[in-house]
């Protein structure tokens, strides 16, 4: 049973009664509120960076041998002993950020000299190479969320699509202008594929999408085992699980000269975060989609086809998740080997929750965890502090924004109604 | 016992749900509280059965004053509920489910169930609450369900019983029995607190009744003192027509012909069969019937959310059985779904969206695959006068309107369609006495206009008001059409599956519970216990 009034229905119900009588409530507050939901979002999501951070800090402390011995001192020496425990983490995080973005004092050579402007610029341009990736799967996994559908399944969709891209790179024979798009477009067409055999078994038979979708990674994981050791996949004359090459008119080119990876594939990435956030706000698709997501009953009652949409959101988010294989193979990699993909696909599905299914939020979330996986390489490298650090710190930071209610505790902010978390378990019943 | 609420006052953020509200109901009396939906009938009791704590005021047992925390101390205190949904584990048996939290055991912590089975039976036999203990809760009909709530209650020992919305289930003879139970316990000299918002059962069972309308309350009277339209006056505020105002029908041609039509619901047992149907322009035909006997799934196969296992449906003509809900939608049927906040509205989107839901893709709203969004802000605004719709704004989340509000937003858009057909089910539920009227009037409008107009309801009032013809319907079956000048006792009986036909039986050969043939061949035969009979009056 429910109480006879919410408060949420304070305004309707006591507008709804023509006539006089007293009205009890003043509920004037509707907008404000919303205002405060979509500002507490950012809070806790920036609540949740810093805290991780200060959680990698105290870790880093608890597993360096030299604060540890300075500590083991700290009843004589306690300055020296926290100043030891400060400059570690200081120089850790400092390597982290020159790692990933810029180094300020290469920077400022860089201006007075106008010399080594290359190396200034690799840490951001390798940040960028490293996002690619990312945000178009995230985009991908984030289409399906705010449509309902669970695609677990971009690691899969990723490899078929870079398996059609390295196909049509190395069997056509064209000239870039017309090679490139081929390339380009195999690689959608190949995840779009590997998308539509999960969305198709949901449509006419109901097996759930989580199930086929992570099936289906492992199907294209073996494959592209099997495809890198036999011909004509593999690269002639070896005999390692190594694929041909593409060739130089199958290759996203560089955007700021040969000596940085920055390739066009980011700058198509962004191309469809835009092109995403008005497919969701604007087309008439989006409009089903976004209305499946939220209530397919309704959706259904009113004449859409749930079946044709979640067919369509798994193709798209397949297609995006093969334009992900593409950017890397066509960017950076050019060949194929086992492993390919790394963990991209499922950190796709972090970056979706990050992003709070929004686009934009998509593509923050990816340079966010770019940054962190590349400066953490560099924090590795001037340190010794493992990146696997840069991992639990990424780790944590899900960790805090998936429980926005643990982040309301610990910093004692209020409680501004709509629950974060309902995005986060939305759809699993069905 | 002698209960007192002294200034109860609850609120709920900004709103206060009640304010105020001072209300005794003396021992051995019936006291209704009457009041619409939103009125905070729900949250007094609430408060009363230690499930919401009050922020100012006192409730007084005998006049002593006390605190619940929970509702077991309310049940310590002597006070009962029996909620709108009722409580009970559908695969236990009747005696399991009275001692159920309060099992009377032998040594080592056995149950005792012969012990359990005579206190159920004396209980029984006390306040004429006719139930078998042995018979599995699921099996045994809605009313003998509420019974088994009830004695719940009094096994507990409860000297005040609360009631709310207690007929929403029944069928007005199964009402009647529970009148008699409710007088039989006042009797005894137990008090029943009764929640409703339906006249007629206020004036039928009440010694005394306490109006609320928003959050307050507005008086306090008996049923011989006051009528029907001086309650809805002091419940609504102002003075509002109990009856619909309508011409007779002129019907013309059969819009929608169903015939043979069998559906199955989710468990794939039959739960619309054979039935034939008519509907001609110009007219209402108003289906009748208890929930659950097949009705949900025959609007359903109409507005093709559910395929028709055999027989047709025809609008015009134009064969539907089987057809998706695109193209129903396009054979002209307008779908009013049952429960409009799951199948009728996206809660967390804006009006504006919620009045396109079924043509947001075509022109003047969408152009080349994109929204013209101004053509839709427009539209809204539109509706928003046209159909009474009290909104703070078109962008406002239409889960934020109150239900009738939020039921207009439905209408609104199924109405904005080029309309052959209307199927409207349970059209009016949940909503306040001022919106009700204008559903009904807004339905009785487009009978004039032409539109053939198909009503499912539970709720008798509404068929007898709305419907020119009733069909009543029974597992599944159709037991017969009848003018609605039948009165209510004829149709009454009907729902509880009498033959249309006055010298026919009066009940039916198979007197057991939910036994709708099974379709699937490999399905394991359902096991049919015999439950008891229903008594009807």
């Amino acid at each position: 049973m429910t109480p006879d009034v919410t408060p949420g229905v304070a305004a309707g119900a006591a507008g709804a009664t023509a006539g006089g009588g007293p009205e009890p409530a003043v509920p004037a507050r509707r907008n404000p509120l919303r205002g405060l939901v979509e500002a507490n979002v950012v809070v806790v999501t920036a609540l949740a960076i810093v805290s991780s951070l200060l959680i990698g800090g105290v870790l880093i402390i608890a597993t360096s041998p030299t604060v540890l011995h300075a500590l083991g001192r700290i009843g004589s020496s306690p300055g020296r002993a926290l100043g030891v425990a400060g400059s570690t983490v200081g120089d850790a995080y400092a390597a982290m950020f020159t790692g990933a973005i810029v180094s300020p004092s290469g920077l400022g050579h860089a201006i007075t000299t106008g010399h080594g402007w290359t190396a200034v610029l690799t840490p951001i341009s390798e940040t960028l190479v490293s996002a690619t990736p990312l945000i178009l799967a995230g985009l991908g996994v984030a289409l399906g969320f705010s449509t309902g559908v669970f695609n677990i399944g971009a690691q899969g969709q990723l490899i078929a699509g870079a398996l059609a891209s390295l196909y049509v790179g190395f069997e056509v024979h064209l000239p870039i202008g017309i090679h490139l798009p081929l390339v380009v477009l195999a690689g959608a067409v190949g995840g779009a594929v590997a998308g539509f055999v999960p969305g198709y078994l949901k449509a006419r038979t109901g097996a759930h999408e989580v199930i086929t979708t992570i099936m289906m990674n492992y199907v294209f994981l073996d494959l592209l085992n099997e495809l890198l050791a036999t011909q004509p996949f593999q690269q002639p004359g070896q005999s390692n699980a190594i694929s041909r090459s593409m060739p130089a008119t199958a290759r996203l080119p560089h955007l700021f000269g040969a000596g940085l990876r920055a390739n066009l594939g980011f700058v198509v990435a962004l191309a469809l975060v835009v092109a995403a956030a008005w497919f969701m706000r604007r087309s008439t698709s989006g409009f089903a989609f976004r209305v499946i997501g939220s209530n397919p009953k309704a959706g259904r009652t009113a004449g859409i086809d749930v079946r044709k949409v979640t067919t369509a959101v798994l193709v798209m988010s397949g297609a995006l998740a093969g334009l992900a294989g593409m950017a890397t193979l066509s960017g950076t990699d050019f060949f194929l080997s086992s492993g390919y993909g790394g963990n991209i696909g499922f950190d796709a599905i972090t970056v979706a929750l990050l992003g709070r299914n929004r686009p934009v939020g998509v593509l923050l979330g990816a340079l966010l965890f770019a940054a962190l996986d590349v400066g953490g390489r560099n924090m590795q490298a001037a340190t010794g502090i493992p990146l696997d650090l840069a991992f639990v710190i990424q780790a944590i930071i899900v960790f805090f924004v998936a429980t926005p209610a643990l982040v309301r505790e610990v910093y004692r902010l209020r409680e501004t109604g709509a629950s974060l978390g309902q995005v986060l378990s939305k759809g699993w019943g069905g | 016992m002698r209960l007192e609420l002294r200034g109860v006052t609850k609120r709920y953020g900004p709103l206060v749900a009640n304010d105020h509200v001072d209300l005794t109901v003396e021992p051995g009396e019936i006291h209704c509280l009457l009041g619409e939906n939103g009125a905070g009938k729900s949250t007094l009791m609430n408060v009363l059965f230690g499930m919401a704590r009050a922020d100012e005021g006192e409730v007084r047992i005998d006049g002593s004053p006390v605190r619940f925390a929970d509702p077991g101390e309310a049940v310590a205190h002597g006070i009962g509920m029996v909620h709108q949904h009722f409580m009970l584990v559908p695969v236990f048996t009747v005696a399991e489910n009275v001692v159920l939290g309060f099992e009377p055991t032998r040594a080592l912590g056995f149950l005792d169930r012969r012990r359990a089975r005579a206190d159920i039976r004396l209980l029984s036999e006390q306040f004429g609450l006719e139930v078998d203990p042995d018979a599995v809760v699921e099996d045994v009909p809605v009313g003998v369900q509420q019974r088994v709530e009830i004695l719940k209650a009094l096994q507990r020992d409860a000297k005040l019983l609360i009631l709310d919305e207690p007929t929403a289930v029944l069928t007005p003879q199964e009402s009647e029995a529970l009148f008699a139970i409710v007088r039989s316990l006042a009797r005894a000299g137990r008090s029943v607190l009764f929640i409703t918002h339906k006249l007629k059962e206020v004036l039928a069972v009440a010694d005394r009744i306490t109006v609320m309308r928003l959050g307050r309350v507005v008086g306090t009277t008996t049923a011989s003192e006051s009528g029907e339209s001086e309650l809805a006056t002091m419940m609504v505020g102002r003075a509002v027509e109990l009856v619909v105002r309508k011409g007779p029908a002129r019907p013309g041609a059969a819009v929608l012909e169903i015939s043979g039509l069998t559906v199955v619901d989710e468990r794939g047992l039959v739960a619309v069969d054979g039935v034939d149907l008519e509907v001609r322009a110009g007219e209402i035909l108003a289906v009748a019937g208890v929930q659950g006997n097949g009705q949900t799934e025959l609007a359903q196969a109409i507005t093709g959310l559910r395929p028709a296992v055999a027989g047709s449906i025809r609008i015009d003509g134009e064969e539907l059985a089987g057809a998706t809900p695109e193209a129903a939608i396009a054979a002209g049927v307008a779908n009013v779904p049952e429960d409009r906040q799951v199948d009728g509205l996206v809660l967390d989107m804006a009006v504006e969206d919620n009045l396109v839901l079924d043509i947001f893709d075509r022109a003047p709203f969408a152009r080349h695959g994109a929204r013209d969004l101004a053509a839709v802000r427009s539209n809204a605004e539109r509706k928003l006068v046209d159909f009474d719709i009290r909104a703070p704004s078109v962008l406002t989340p239409v889960g934020s309107l109150s239900g009738g509000n939020q039921q207009k937003v439905v209408v609104a858009r199924e109405l904005s369609r080029p309309v052959k057909l209307l199927v409207a089910s349970q059209p009016t539920r949940g909503l306040d006495v001022g919106s009700i009227e204008y559903v009904h009037r807004r339905i009785v409008e487009e009978r004039d206009r032409g539109v053939a107009v198909l009503i499912i309801s539970s709720e008798l009032d509404e068929v007898l008001a709305l419907g020119d013809r009733v069909a009543v319907m029974y597992r599944g079956k159709i037991t017969g059409v009848v003018d609605p000048a039948a009165g209510r006792d004829r149709i009454g009986l009907m729902m509880a599956g009498a033959a249309a036909d006055p010298v026919a039986p009066a009940a039916p050969p198979e007197a057991g519970p939910p036994d709708r043939p099974e379709t699937g061949a490999a399905d394991p035969p359902e096991a049919g216990p015999p439950a008891c009979p229903e008594t009807g009056a």
